[in-house]
């Protein structure tokens, strides 16, 4: 790639009177040449990241001797869905995935509001102890998460809320970071709108709620995307959080299904074909947003 | 509204030329104020609560349950349960058993997971944002969202997809084999990959100073033996799914370099690796550090993929301080260990933080190039200077 763009450089502005056609035509051929060579790699590297996704599909309709005989082909020789049938009408695979929905929902609903309502008044609102709250805020964001592992089943467990829903999904509703780019956000939009609405007579909530909210869509929309991402893919949490299978959630379950439970042998296509699902909604969400994401963590890291 | 006026800190008063023209039949300053004090913890108040209750609370409990001989039946303050010092942890860093022999494990397993994992992610997470970012590519959506896809599924599903893909005969050893190479069964072996590498050139033992000498109850010859095969699968897997994150942040990086000192620095003749190395690099310093600092902190707590795919086998290779924190306390049912061992890892992680800090912080400019760029500075302030 520096190759490329170092032939530009060298533009003699003499040349351009004597013999012109000599020079350009070696330095195109040279650019021709580094440039394929940039496809070629970029090629490569592309194949690399996506071929095990297709394998991954591919395999799920194989059967179990194939999968295991041609690891490789993307085609199966013989189509069957009977991973997906013992999947959905044999196994706790649907429940696991609507406990995965309810949670998700209920969370990006919880982080969006949580994290705008804080980020509002962390950004804008004067108030004695914000500078002490905002710190606060900052020192819980470098606690590791697997310090939490433990502690975290402790309280769940003290307050009563172990294995049910609100064990689930109230731990998750706030999550420093998203409060931390709301912040940021609503400190990069003018104040000037606010106070005319406050001239006007609104309350704080109102002008919160109907003036600031609407103006906020891009972070909202980064929330909304991290909030699904990051529940959907949760999984540590709900293993210190619930035990009964009514309860577990897709990552939970699929990871049991990795370790050998309801199955016998490898059975790679049953658990090819639960990964595979399991990645459809945050697929569905990346293709959505995907010009959103792609600047997303330009946004969360600017400081 | 002149309240606000007199508070310039906040980003809100710069912009108040408007507030002071506001009319002053209005008098609701103090009201306002106070308004916006109620407000404020209101606002804040729902994350305050839970981040408190989920994080503040949780921290602080386990700090006392590592100093306890607390057994996971009941409260961990009920009467029953002691309050034993440093027991925890003097059983993990010097207790001389079983404990220490396992922690020490992690540790090495880990350490040699995070030695090669960060290196590698940020080169090639960098190396893809330079290809990627060219200005003239075709397809940089397509390029871009390929290698951004591993980074959004979840960690379990990929273990599921790594699990088959270095299967016995699965599809990267069926690659492997093309090339004449006879691979491994990735997840099933414990060798380590350094004590591999010696093996063949012969070396398949330790010298006596290196076996009979111990840390945290690993000889030195142990903790040199690398990451295993199956921990090295592991590696391969954190690159894989973390290179398109930080790729988006080196892009964002190199969108925001302004082209004026590239030009210079093609104008005085610097060719394109000069000028990624002395130019671009330098530049993209602070987003280095934060890929640094996440890449350090995310690959000291790998726990979703060793409970998914290998449960710290095989012979133990797999198993890290974040994991074998938590089989401690929930299947050895020893709490207090679980949790000392949660805190040592906090502690591991802050240091190497601080360290890192350290390294990378900007040195100060020496005065001898201090003033050359004092001297170019005001002949280019003089041209350009508006007369």
């Amino acid at each position: 790639m520096s190759a490329a763009t170092s032939t530009l450089s060298p533009a003699t502005p003499t040349a351009a009177g004597g013999a012109p056609e000599q020079p350009r035509r070696r330095r195109s051929g040279r650019f021709i040449a580094s440039t394929s060579l940039l496809y070629a790699i970029l090629v490569v590297i592309a194949i690399i990241y996506i071929f095990p996704f297709l394998i991954d599909v591919a395999t799920s309709f194989k059967s179990d001797a194939e999968a295991a005989s041609d690891p490789l082909s993307l085609i199966p020789q013989t189509w069957t869905t009977a991973a997906y049938e013992r999947l959905f009408l044999n196994s706790d695979f649907p429940t696991w995935f609507a406990n995965s929905a309810v949670v998700t929902v209920f969370v990006t609903i919880g982080r969006v509001f949580l994290a705008s309502l804080a980020g509002y008044a962390l950004a804008r609102l004067d108030f004695r102890g914000r500078n002490v709250i905002f710190a606060g805020l900052v020192a819980v964001m470098s606690v590791p998460l697997v310090v939490l592992l433990i502690p975290k089943f402790l309280v769940i467990n003290q307050l009563g809320i172990y294995d049910s829903y609100a064990g689930m999904i109230i731990p998750l509703l706030v999550d420093a970071a998203g409060v931390f780019i709301m912040k940021n956000f609503f400190e990069s939009i003018p104040a000037s709108v606010e106070e005319q609405a406050r001239i006007d007579g609104a309350g704080t909530f109102r002008i919160f709620w109907s003036v600031v909210l609407p103006m906020a869509r891009p972070a909202l929309i980064t929330i909304v995307i991290l909030s699904f991402q990051g529940s959907w893919n949760e999984l540590s949490h709900f293993i210190v959080s619930t035990q009964s299978p009514e309860l577990t959630t897709l990552t939970k379950g699929v990871a049991s299904l990795a370790s050998g439970q309801l199955s016998q042998g490898t059975q790679y296509p049953l658990k090819l074909a639960a990964a595979a699902i399991m990645t459809v909604p945050v697929a569905v969400m990346f293709f959505i947003f995907q010009r959103r994401i792609m600047n997303a963590s330009e946004g969360a890291v600017k400081e | 509204m002149s309240a606000s006026v007199t508070v310039p800190p906040t980003a809100a008063a710069p912009r108040s030329p408007k507030s002071a023209g506001r009319p002053s039949g209005r008098r609701a300053p103090k009201g306002i104020r106070k308004s916006e004090g109620i407000a404020g913890w209101l606002f804040t108040a729902p994350m305050l609560i839970i981040l408190g209750l989920f994080l503040v609370v949780p921290v602080l409990m386990a700090l006392w349950v590592s100093f306890s001989d607390w057994s996971g039946r009941g409260s961990p303050f009920a009467s029953g349960v002691n309050f034993v010092g440093l027991d925890n942890y003097d059983e993990l860093l010097a207790g001389g058993g079983l404990a220490e022999r396992d922690f020490g494990v992690a540790l090495r397993n880990n350490a040699w997971y995070v030695l090669l994992v960060v290196p590698i992610q940020t080169a090639l997470s960098l190396f893809l944002a330079v290809l990627v970012n060219r200005q003239v590519l075709k397809g940089r959506g397509f390029f871009r969202t390929a290698f951004y896809f591993p980074s959004v599924t979840s960690s379990v599903a990929i273990t599921v997809l790594w699990l088959f893909l270095f299967g016995a005969s699965g599809a990267v050893n069926k690659v492997l084999s093309w090339f004449g190479v006879n691979g491994p069964n990735w997840f099933q072996d414990p060798s380590g990959v350094v004590h591999n590498l010696l093996a063949t050139v012969g070396i398949t033992q330790g010298p006596a100073w290196m076996t009979e000498n111990t840390t945290l109850g690993v000889s030195w010859w142990d903790w040199w033996a690398g990451p295993s095969v199956a921990m090295s699968a592991f590696v391969l897997m954190a690159v894989f799914t973390t290179s398109g994150t930080f790729m988006l942040l080196f892009i964002a990086a190199l969108q925001n370099l302004g082209g004026d000192v590239q030009e210079a620095a093609m104008i005085d003749g610097a060719n394109g690796w000069q000028r990624f190395w002395r130019v671009t690099l330098p530049q993209l310093r602070p987003t280095l550090f934060t890929v640094l600092t996440l890449g350090l902190i995310g690959t000291w707590q790998v726990f979703d993929q060793i409970y998914t795919g290998t449960q710290g086998g095989p012979g133990k290779t797999t198993v890290t301080p974040a994991y074998l924190s938590y089989t401690s306390a929930f299947e050895s049912q020893d709490w207090g260990r679980g949790a000392a061992i949660a805190f040592v890892l906090f502690v591991i992680i802050v240091v190497l933080t601080i360290i890192q800090r350290i390294v990378l912080r900007d040195r100060p400019v020496s005065k001898r190039r201090m003033r050359a760029y004092s001297i170019a500075s005001s002949q280019t302030a003089n041209k350009e200077g508006r007369p």
